[in-house]
């Protein structure tokens, strides 16, 4: 168990490593002096700023120094500085991290337990109206982009209902505190997390049908069955804990959409989390910002995947950790 | 093939596809021709509501521009992004997938690790930083889109090439002497096809969707209209105009279904075995 946590967990740091290279050359394949594009265009007017960058990063220096000194930076969390902003990027992102987090974990709940109840709903009532209707919404839902249907659940929400806040975090102003403030944010939080999660949860009911489906077939449910064990039995203990192994593994590799995902919800709704950070940068074409801001979201899906691989390990107990 | 098509319009899922691709090509195709109307030009007053005037259809937004014509324009942005640059991951990912699965041993080892790599980079974030870096344009926008959607061609392509590789008709070409190009190129990929194809038709979906996000986050190319840069604009006056942005994203999701939808036939039809699997 243990060398198989420390094999991953060395095996991302590689892997985040190759990406912080990448992030590296991606700034020189922007068109100009790295200095002047770093800078962005509001700091790029300002030579001192550009002469500062120039220093700092060695940019007359050989190429592979240049490298080994930004590795080094990142390494030690100096993410650089946004001119834009006039704060260093490793603590823009740092406040803005755990808004992104709330939001995320949360939309993964949804997404993970509304997806395998209505995909063991259709599954179980295979062939008949509810697994229609059930499959017809699952493929709509997988068909709208995100952005979309953030803006329709704002149309429907709030500006036709008046019934959920369609920005931001929790109400400006209002200065609640304690339980007050907790349904504040809860508030201002259903209809982001509902929108990241409604993709999601459309591949996890899809997914966990055909899986269950699958191993409805298998001649282990037949020898429950021939048991005399009752249906209900059969299909939680039996169908489910297997059918949901696939699923587990599609939720590691969905990790990268979700934070995406998030992007585009962070933006329409206001949420003030990495991925509103991300699009601002962008705005401004704050490169050190946005680049930054990538390099943390890998490092994000790295440590999901981990998770996940670790989860699926101790659901599946055929597999073993040495392996 | 006579075969295929059968099966194909059997499978009511591939033929509702089939109909709505066959309705957006059409209208990317002969639209612009049919509504001449630009898509940037003011045409009545701003937030004209629809169904009001016959000549502008839905509306127009808040410059006065024809949401109509920027739907049909939309289509060719869209289906032309979609179908380029999966065309361009197919052929990035088929021949690292092929080499790989071919050869074995340490090709294989580097090219997956590759492919690994590309696939744990966040695919949207890693688009955005792309195309900013790059400048907007659809070159830039395709070829981003295509850096994030190879990976699971090559690792597919890979799966089928290493099966195929141990079987006797292919051994057979090996001890005749035929080259290694000749073997993947006219033994192998042929057979390797299908889920291939299967795969293609649902990359073409999310490229789609990848494009109208791009252009919704104002990552559009500037001189071209598309769907996700009208959603992105009618944001601001939502509460005043919900026309701007409610069509354009039902356009959206109705060609993503269509391809969807394309896919599970193409799947029925071609894997005839998989066809009780979802995705």
């Amino acid at each position: 168990m243990l060398s198989f946590v420390a094999q991953r967990v060395l095996k991302g740091v590689i892997v985040l490593l190759a990406i912080v290279v990448l992030n590296f050359f991606l700034i020189r394949l922007a068109p100009g002096d790295p200095a002047v594009v770093m800078a962005g265009e509001a700091g790029a007017s300002d030579q001192i700023f550009v002469k500062q960058l120039r220093e700092k990063f060695g940019l007359d220096k050989p190429l592979p120094e240049q490298l080994f000194i930004y590795v080094k930076g990142v390494v030690t969390l100096d993410l650089g500085f946004s001119f834009r902003q006039q704060a260093p990027v490793a603590k823009l992102i740092g406040e803005r991290l755990p808004a992104t987090l709330l939001l995320t974990l949360t939309a993964f709940a949804i997404s993970l337990m509304l997806g395998i109840l209505f995909g063991t709903f259709a599954a179980r009532f295979a062939g008949t109206f509810l697994d229609t209707a059930i499959t017809i919404f699952a493929l709509i839902f997988y068909a709208m982009p995100i952005f979309w249907v953030a803006l329709m659940g704002i149309l429907l929400f709030s500006v036709t209902t008046d019934w959920l806040p369609s920005f931001g975090y929790e109400t400006v102003g209002a200065n609640l505190t304690g339980l007050g403030h907790v349904v504040d944010v809860v508030k201002h939080l259903i209809m982001p997390a509902m929108t990241l999660g409604l993709f999601f949860m459309a591949t996890y009911t899809r997914m966990t049908r055909a899986s269950m489906l699958e191993v409805k077939r298998l001649d282990f449910v037949k020898t429950a069955r021939a048991k005399g064990l009752s249906d209900a039995v059969i299909q939680r203990r039996h169908v489910l804990r297997n059918a949901l192994l696939p699923v587990v593994t599609l939720a590691g590799v969905h990790s990268g959409t979700l934070i995406g995902g998030a992007v585009i919800t962070e933006t329409v709704f206001a949420w003030p989390g990495i991925g509103r950070l991300m699009y601002d940068a962008l705005l401004q074409r704050d490169y050190n910002l946005l680049l930054g801001v990538f390099v943390i979201c890998s490092a994000m899906v790295l440590i999901f995947n981990l998770i996940t691989d670790l989860v699926y390990r101790l659901v599946d107990p055929r597999i073993e950790f040495a392996s | 093939m006579k075969q295929f098509w059968k099966s194909m319009l059997k499978s009511p899922s591939g033929v509702i596809g089939l109909i709505i691709l066959l309705l957006a090509i059409s209208v990317a195709v002969f639209g612009p021709m049919l509504f001449p109307n630009s898509p940037w030009r003011m045409v009545q007053r701003p937030f004209l509501p629809p169904f009001t005037l016959s000549a502008v259809p839905l509306g127009t937004d808040a410059l006065g521009r024809d949401v109509f014509a920027g739907m049909i324009f939309g289509a060719r942005v869209s289906l032309l992004v979609g179908l380029v640059s999966t065309l361009v991951a197919l052929l990035v990912g088929v021949p690292i997938g092929a080499m790989a699965g071919y050869f074995g041993g340490k090709v294989d080892d580097a090219l997956m690790r590759f492919t690994e790599f590309f696939q744990t980079i966040p695919s949207f974030a890693l688009a955005i930083v792309l195309v900013a870096i790059l400048q907007p344009s659809i070159y830039s926008i395709v070829a981003s889109i295509a850096v994030v959607s190879w990976p699971p061609v090559a690792r597919l392509v890979r799966g089928e090439v290493l099966s195929l590789r141990t079987r006797e008709y292919v051994q057979a070409a090996v001890v005749t002497g035929q080259s290694n190009t000749w073997i993947i190129l006219r033994e192998i990929l042929p057979n390797a096809l299908s889920p291939v194809i299967v795969l293609a038709s649902l990359m073409v979906a999310t490229a789609i969707l990848l494009e109208s996000s791009l252009s919704f986050l104002g990552l559009g190319d500037p001189n071209l209209i598309s769907w996700g840069y009208m959603v992105g604009a009618g944001r601001t006056v939502i509460r005043q105009a919900w026309w701007i942005t409610v069509f354009p994203g039902v356009a959206i999701l109705i060609s993503v279904l269509g391809l969807n939808l394309i896919g599970e036939g193409l799947n029925d039809a071609l894997n005839p075995r998989l066809s009780r699997e979802g995705r």
